[in-house]
């Protein structure tokens, strides 16, 4: 076990993708010489080569389009799309080409392909530079969309996402890329837990509150502050995002009878609703209360100053908690 | 190089319709080795490339021109008869696409369009499976790897950051093969073919850009996308181009043997300008006759790929009625076997829509499949798919 950032999880999680593989290879602006805005490939390039850690030219687009050209050539790419907000205008070669090219070719042809997106906001940036844009991605079939909540998850998890032969969309927190961990880099990707299972990380009876990435702290922050009232919350991390675990959150919600899911994203179409639509159709008759959602609002990202208010914080969740077990909160009374 | 004259009006997008200039479109520009009118004229730098191509393999070309042709007619007719959806006619376009593809080695992989139908005769694919995506029974025809060709692409011009990648990888697997990519006038106002480039000229990826200016994208003139030639627009990425008459058979091959070997040795990629034109509509659901005037199509089959080629064997006293025949015959039997593997295909089953989303099982996906399953068992009947109209 070594302590280590989530940023360096990552980056040992990529060189032992690369030592292992040598069809990996990885591609983005600036993750060569400088090792990433935010470090994450730091010393890869000095010590793969060029070849294998490639900066290339500053087209979103093009990042994804030949790294298509490289799949079919029997590569394995890992990208990195540099912020959140940069991902669009590779929307139509992750929609249309990344996402659909084994359907296209029946099977002959395979895309293992990792986009890496930080993603999030929390770090006082100007616009741009903050979205979670995972819905986008959850919608498209035939992609496959993750997101780490803590370092020894990013070590593993990005292996297992390099490894598997379907597209994987990676939501690595930017805010959370400093939060130090134990990682055990001596666990085998190929054997370790799924990084399509969901995971109980507080276990509860009261109340399930989902969350993912950046806010799996604070739900874990928000259970604590919970108990202290003798309020018992069950915080199950989602990981997978597409396809979600549904059998861990149903087993969950079935025990405790009430939900809540927490993102940054915001609301109208987000991942919640899914949650919240499909717990409802699976165990409508095991839920007390209708399930509970609190996220960022429909908004464009706001400026900093003010992003605290967007971004779903220990107390909003507290409240979201409240409202699920009919105590008092901030909409009592309201009706629907 | 090859830029002495404009030869696409030169007028903005809104100005009036220079079609006199704009029409100026086989000029001595142009790399030219047959006249529209059969003579073989030499060319100081592009003869040595085709001095290997004997009267025998001449014949060879005109032949695969002719069904080409052939296949392509017979495929509107089916779907003018309801056998297909939809069909993009090449025809106008044989040249371009036979003396490009038969410059390949089998090694060389493609990226094409929807149009390049005669590059997926000439790398091999099966007749039937040339209209099966047409005919809605499969997403794809065939599988990439049998024949070094991908799926064809319907997103303009996307297709060629593919070939770019696939070159990239080429370039690390040390190997001098060639990734060539097809696309048309319209394809270089997208962001995409303008990446690509950069991202070749950068790595100097062994890709050949290969773009069939046919003066149409669907109802747009390509003086529409473009103010200059569309060859000159390579040198501002600082990849060499070659503009070449597209309706000339050698001369493609030509001109598409010179970027390929560019491309084997080192030299990085090429754009191809092969200068042609879009005889029939965009595709079988569009009507040209809104936009365009018959006279430009008059001016156009008077530069037929065909008759050009079959104007040079006369002269040089190679069109024998035994030629003819054999060349007839041969058409006249990929006809038969097309249409036959057209409506002799056997449908998709209903839970075929399910299968290769993914590579490796998918919760969502298996529990919706479930789902439908039992659905369609609930008509007894597992074959009885439930119509648009519904059965209740």
């Amino acid at each position: 076990m070594t302590q280590m950032t989530f940023a360096r999880a990552i980056n040992s999680g990529l060189r032992k993708s690369l030592e292992n593989d040598p069809k990996v290879i990885l591609m983005g602006e600036d993750i060569g010489t400088l090792g990433g805005v935010f470090r994450v490939t730091d010393g890869l390039q000095k010590d793969f080569g060029k070849h294998r850690v490639v900066d290339t030219p500053l087209a979103e687009s093009a990042i994804i389009g030949t790294a298509v050209g490289l799949a079919y050539r029997g590569y394995r790419p890992v990208v990195e799309i540099q912020f959140d907000g940069f991902i669009y205008p590779a929307f139509d070669q992750i929609v249309s080409q990344v996402a659909k090219i084994h359907y296209r070719t029946q099977g002959a042809v395979k895309m293992p392909i990792t986009v890496r997106v930080p993603f999030g906001g929390g770090i006082g940036s100007p616009e741009h530079h903050s979205e979670s844009p995972e819905a986008y991605f959850t919608h498209t079939s035939g992609l496959r969309v993750v997101s780490a909540s803590n370092p020894q998850d990013a070590h593993t998890m990005i292996q297992q996402a390099i490894a598997l032969d379907d597209p994987v969309l990676f939501f690595e927190p930017k805010r959370r890329y400093h939060d130090k961990g134990e990682v055990d880099e001596s666990i085998d990707p190929a054997t370790a837990f799924s990084m399509e299972k969901a995971r109980v990380v507080t276990e509860g009876k009261d109340v399930t509150l989902v969350a993912y990435g950046p806010l799996v702290k604070t739900a874990k922050d928000a259970a604590l502050a919970a108990a202290d009232e003798g309020v018992s919350v069950e915080v199950i991390d989602l990981r997978s995002l597409a396809p979600v675990d549904f059998a861990t959150l149903e087993a969950s919600v079935r025990k405790t009878g009430r939900l809540v899911i927490t993102h940054e994203a915001g609301q109208s179409g987000g991942l919640g609703a899914e949650v919240a639509a499909s717990i409802t159709e699976r165990c409508f008759y095991h839920l007390e209360s209708a399930p509970v959602r609190i996220t960022g609002f429909d908004i464009p990202y706001p400026y900093s100053k003010l992003e605290m208010h967007h971004l779903p914080g220990l107390d909003r969740i507290l409240d979201g908690v409240d409202r699920a077990l009919g105590r008092p909160n901030s909409l009592s009374g309201l009706e629907g | 190089m090859f830029t002495d004259e404009l030869g696409q009006g030169g007028k903005a997008p809104d100005g009036p319709d220079n079609s006199a200039n704009h029409h100026r479109g086989t000029g001595e520009s142009l790399i030219q080795l047959i006249t529209p009118g059969g003579e073989r004229v030499s060319h100081p730098q592009y003869d040595a490339w085709v001095r290997d191509v004997s009267d025998e393999q001449l014949a060879s070309l005109y032949e695969d021109l002719v069904v080409i042709r052939r296949i392509d007619t017979e495929a509107t007719a089916l779907q003018r008869q309801g056998e297909l959806g939809l069909w993009p006619p090449l025809l106008g376009q044989e040249a371009s696409q036979i003396g490009s593809a038969r410059a390949l080695r089998d090694d060389d992989f493609v990226f094409s369009s929807y149009r390049e139908s005669g590059v997926a005769y000439c790398r091999g694919v099966d007749l039937p499976n040339i209209i099966k995506v047409w005919r809605g029974n499969a997403s794809a025809g065939w599988d990439p790897y049998t024949v070094n060709l991908a799926t064809p692409q319907i997103i303009i011009g996307a297709h060629t950051l593919h070939a770019t990648g696939y070159a990239m990888g080429i370039q690390n697997d040390g190997a001098d093969s060639v990734a060539i990519t097809y696309f048309g006038d319209g394809a270089t106002s997208e962001g995409d073919v303008n990446e690509a480039m950069v991202f070749a000229a950068s790595f100097q990826s062994p890709v050949v850009f290969f773009c069939q200016n046919n003066h149409w994208a669907i109802s747009e003139p390509v003086r529409l996308q473009s103010h200059i030639r569309i060859a000159d627009r390579a040198a501002g990425f600082g990849i060499p181009s070659i503009r070449v008459d597209g309706n000339d058979v050698l001369a493609v091959m030509a001109a598409t043997r010179e970027a390929l070997e560019r491309a084997r040795h080192g030299g990085g990629p090429t754009f191809i300008e092969a200068v042609t034109y879009r005889m029939g509509p965009h595709t079988t659901a569009d009507d040209p006759t809104r936009y365009r005037d018959a006279n430009e199509l008059e001016d156009w089959a008077a530069k037929d790929p065909i008759a050009r080629v079959k104007g040079l064997l006369d002269r040089k006293g190679l069109l024998t009625d035994e030629l003819e025949a054999r060349v007839a015959a041969k058409a006249d039997a990929v006809a038969r076997e097309l249409r036959a593997g057209c409506v002799n295909m056997p449908d998709p089953k209903p839970l075929d829509i399910f299968k290769h989303v993914y590579s490796t099982p998918n919760s969502w996906l298996d529990r919706q499949e479930d789902h439908y399953s039992r659905y369609l068992a609930s008509f007894g009947d597992p074959a009885g798919a439930p119509s648009e109209e519904g059965a209740r």
